[in-house]
């Protein structure tokens, strides 16, 4: 019997052992060799919106908190301390307490302390004139803190934001991506050129037009992290050499979601080996409408085109049926504030019998006087880009079968903010990406009235109540029917249709190991610094 | 020939100051700059920041005023900073210009070393198998994209050798740079020595046909005297002209063959400079070519006379 329990024991012993065997068989060493897409505007997260900045320079900071690395669908039940080792709200869920990690140093051999993280939010939120060391050329997350009233200290190492009501989403903000602590001491000009972190890996060049090169950082918090010597990237703009040379095994790790779908087929057959993942990237297709201009200022013209919408071709031709329909917020399984699909199928052109959708939206076209001998005649305004005119086009034919004839406008993409901002357009196509999925990120950048991001200049004063009730729920189940129906709102009111969500794929080599891509946000997750080399 | 070159000299400052202020109106006009790109990436534009930016570049003061900054700074030797990267003007561009040179160069003696006696060899075989054979040979080099010709030989390399000859590491030797360059300059000299061959095969034709060339036959002398020392020296006038012409081109029309090949010379910067707006990476860039171009004329008309006596220019 004895002999029989040791025998079950060893095996048990064995099979935990094996089980561990990967997560034990890490090896350090070895540079990581990736390719990006293009050069990146500048170096600093906090004045970016994109992931080309994202991607390279996420491990050269530590936020307060993080998502999980480890876990593929970011959500604020599944945060890791970084620069702090706790954190608390108080009763009311106004006021969140980080006790900071002690001994930290920047890169430059400074210590970290409260005064950075007073600094950084500070100057985000606008609590920080810009006059008074806020050098930041740009801002574009400022709506993120727009709740942030102040920023308390307690010796160096405990900090309390203030918020002016509760909103349990604060925390997910402060572990995206795109919120890394700053030091106090290092310009903001020198942050977008040479910047200067705690995270585990140091800033060495960026080589315009070239390369960027960042190496491990020796003295990084984290005892034996990260694994990898060096990480080089190689900025190589024309997409079919750079995936070619993925291919000949030039990079470990393709630019993320990179690979389209019909680019897939050439990486499976000629590289077989290479590991590909597909996953949503939160950015949406969506179709803007300029509601202050004639005849759009008339909701009915708004509502035919959104009705006029057949998303399933949108998909079926753009990604071969891999992109996904949803509303405002990210569809499911990936996406944590989805609508259910049967509740999906009830909102306003999203049934589906598009055929049905649009006859309605040609009667209502037809009531207001147009008519295929007498077509409403529009320009479909989007940046002249693949991505962006691609569904453009689309979008035209689908608009004909509405008397509606649209006629492309592909805007030089240097100025398609700006023309978009300044409202010089009747309709556009556009994309919208979200650093994190969560509502209040979604809804205040893009929906509530007077935000810089709200391109279509929608405001519904009953929405913005919405949006507030929805910021300040704690439950999570009472909070999701509360985002539903501020996106059933949206797409009653025209505000932006959603076309689709967009779906693409990221490749590397079997030796690069522990890498775990999010699945609801591309713009996290790229700290690397359990990526490791097995070679 | 002294005041010959004291004129060509002047001219060259007038076309270079006629090109400075062509560029700076130019770049201008072309609608959003700096600014509206910066907040390109932000996604957004917030009309207080972007001012500030303005403001901090010096694209609020009027336009003369720019450009007496910008000429007042070059001729002192300075030439601004990148609006993207922060950097010196001069940091940027400089460690591109060797780059581009050599790959130009490459790319030049590819088409001469092809184009020239091929172009010979058609006019002295026309209308035979090789003749035709060489002139289907220069009309694909005409026709063929040198991005499509580019991408077919990354594809046959990563295909049949399981590599990729393309620009990801600094070359460690002459070598190196060698085997680097070798491939694209091959891409891009491919259509130049079919201009070459087209062009050498024409004049050559023409020359072989006069009289003299005949009275060299009848002297006696070898066909190979004939083609090269009586034919082809009088034929090169113009393809040394064609070959000056795509030594100021590939300065500057390299594009397509860098960013195929992922080159980080000054074709590429420079449309991408131009993408960003960064209004002193281009001016300064394209100031340069335009100083390329001139004094690559000069030389080529310079050389008429040093080839063919019977030119002289007057005082």
């Amino acid at each position: 019997m004895r002999t029989a329990l040791a025998a079950v024991a060893a095996a048990f012993l064995s099979a935990v052992a094996g089980l561990a065997g990967p997560a034990l068989a890490q090896k350090h060493g070895g540079t990581l060799r990736i390719y990006h897409r293009d050069m990146p505007a500048s170096a600093s997260i906090h004045e970016e919106a994109t992931v080309s900045t994202n991607m390279p320079f996420m491990a050269v900071f530590n936020n307060l908190v993080f998502f999980d690395p480890d876990v593929k669908i970011n959500s604020p039940e599944k945060l890791v301390g970084e620069l702090a080792t706790s954190w608390a709200w108080n009763a009311d869920n106004t006021r969140l307490t980080f006790q900071l990690r002690q001994g930290v140093k920047w890169h430059d051999g400074k210590p970290f302390t409260s005064k950075d993280v007073v600094c950084t939010w500070s100057t985000l939120s606008g609590l920080t004139a810009p006059e008074k060391g806020g050098d930041m050329r740009k801002n574009p997350r400022k709506v993120w803190y727009q709740n942030l009233k102040e920023i308390t200290t307690k010796g160096d190492y405990e900090v309390t934001f203030v918020l002016g009501r509760p909103q349990p989403s604060f925390i997910a903000m402060l572990a995206a991506g795109y919120s890394p602590v700053y030091p106090c001491h290092v310009p903001a000009r020198e942050m977008r050129t040479k910047p200067i972190g705690t995270g585990p890996f140091k800033f060495v060049e960026m080589r315009r037009n070239e390369s960027i090169r960042l190496v491990r950082n020796p003295d990084y918090w984290k005892p034996g992290r990260p694994y990898l010597d060096a990480i080089d990237w190689k900025i190589i703009d024309n997409r079919s050499t750079r995936v070619l040379a993925f291919i000949a095994g030039e990079f470990d790790l393709t630019f993320d979601s990179d690979i389209t779908f019909p680019l897939l087929k050439d990486v499976r057959s000629q590289a077989p080996k290479a590991v590909c993942e597909a996953r949503p990237t939160n950015v949406s297709n969506n179709l803007i409408v300029n509601r202050d201009a004639a005849p759009f200022n008339n909701p009915k013209i708004r509502l035919a085109m959104a009705m006029a919408l057949d998303r399933k071709t949108f998909v079926d031709i753009l990604s071969q049926g891999n992109d996904k329909i949803g509303a405002a917020m990210l569809p499911g399984p990936e996406g944590v504030w989805a609508m259910p699909a049967d509740m999906l199928a009830t909102l306003p052109g999203y049934g589906p019998d598009t055929e049905k959708n649009q006859a309605a939206a040609r009667k209502i076209m037809e009531e207001l006087g147009y008519s295929d001998a007498n077509p409403l005649k529009v320009k479909v305004a989007t940046r002249n880009i693949a991505v962006y005119r691609d569904p453009a086009v689309l979008l035209i034919d689908q608009l004909k079968k509405i008397h509606i004839a649209g006629e492309l406008d592909a805007v030089d993409t240097a100025v398609w903010f700006s023309k978009i901002a300044r409202k010089d357009y009747q309709v556009g196509l556009n994309l919208t990406g979200l650093g994190v999925d969560d509502p209040d990120v979604n809804f205040y950048e893009n929906y509530s009235c007077g935000s810089e991001r709200n391109y279509t200049g929608y405001c519904n004063k009953e929405v913005d109540a919405l949006i507030d009730a929805q910021s300040r729920e704690a439950d999570r189940e009472k909070r999701k029917k509360m985002v539903w129906e501020v996106e059933r709102k949206l797409v009653e009111d025209v505000a932006r249709p959603i076309i689709s969500h967009n779906v693409a794929n990221t490749c590397w080599q079997p030796h690069l190991k522990g890498l775990v891509l999010q699945s609801n946000s591309i713009y996290n997750g790229w700290r690397f610094e359990g990526v490791w080399l097995d070679k | 020939m002294g005041a010959y070159l004291v004129r060509r000299l002047a001219l060259m400052v007038l076309t270079l100051f006629g090109m400075s202020v062509v560029i700076f109106v130019l770049l201008r006009i072309v609608p959003g700059n700096i600014a509206d790109i910066l907040f390109d990436s932000a996604g957004m534009v917030d009309p207080a920041e972007k001012a500030r930016i303005v403001a901090e570049l010096g694209l609020d003061q009027p336009i003369a005023a720019q450009y007496l900054k910008w000429i007042g700074g070059l001729f002192q030797g300075d030439l601004g900073y990148s609006y993207l990267s922060e950097k010196p003007t001069i940091e940027e561009i400089a460690p591109r210009i060797p780059i581009t040179a050599k790959l130009a160069l490459l790319a030049l003696i590819f088409s001469t070393v092809i184009g020239v006696p091929l172009g010979v060899i058609s006019a002295v075989r026309q209308n035979s198998g090789l003749d035709y054979v060489i002139r289907v040979l220069s009309l694909s080099g005409l026709s063929l994209p040198s991005f499509w010709l580019g991408l077919l030989i990354l594809m046959a390399a990563v295909r049949y050798f399981g590599d990729i000859p393309i620009y990801t590491r600094t070359p460690a030797s002459l070598w190196d740079e060698l085997l680097l360059y070798s491939l694209p300059a091959a891409a891009v000299g491919f259509r130049s020595s079919a201009l070459v061959m087209r062009l050498t095969r024409s004049s050559m034709l023409e020359v072989l046909r006069q009289d003299y060339i005949r009275t060299a036959r009848s002297k006696g002398a070898s066909a190979a005297a004939v083609n090269f020392n009586h034919g082809l020296r009088n034929a090169v006038l113009p393809v040394i002209t064609i070959i000056g012409i795509e030594a100021a081109f590939l300065l500057g029309g390299l594009i397509v063959t860098e960013t195929v090949f992922n080159i980080p010379g000054v074709a590429r910067f420079l449309v991408e400079a131009i993408r960003w707006r960064d209004y002193p990476i281009v001016q300064n860039l394209v100031m340069f070519i335009a100083l390329v171009v001139v004094v690559v004329n000069l030389i080529v008309d310079l050389l008429y006379s040093a080839l063919d006596p019977r030119i002289r220019y007057a005082d």
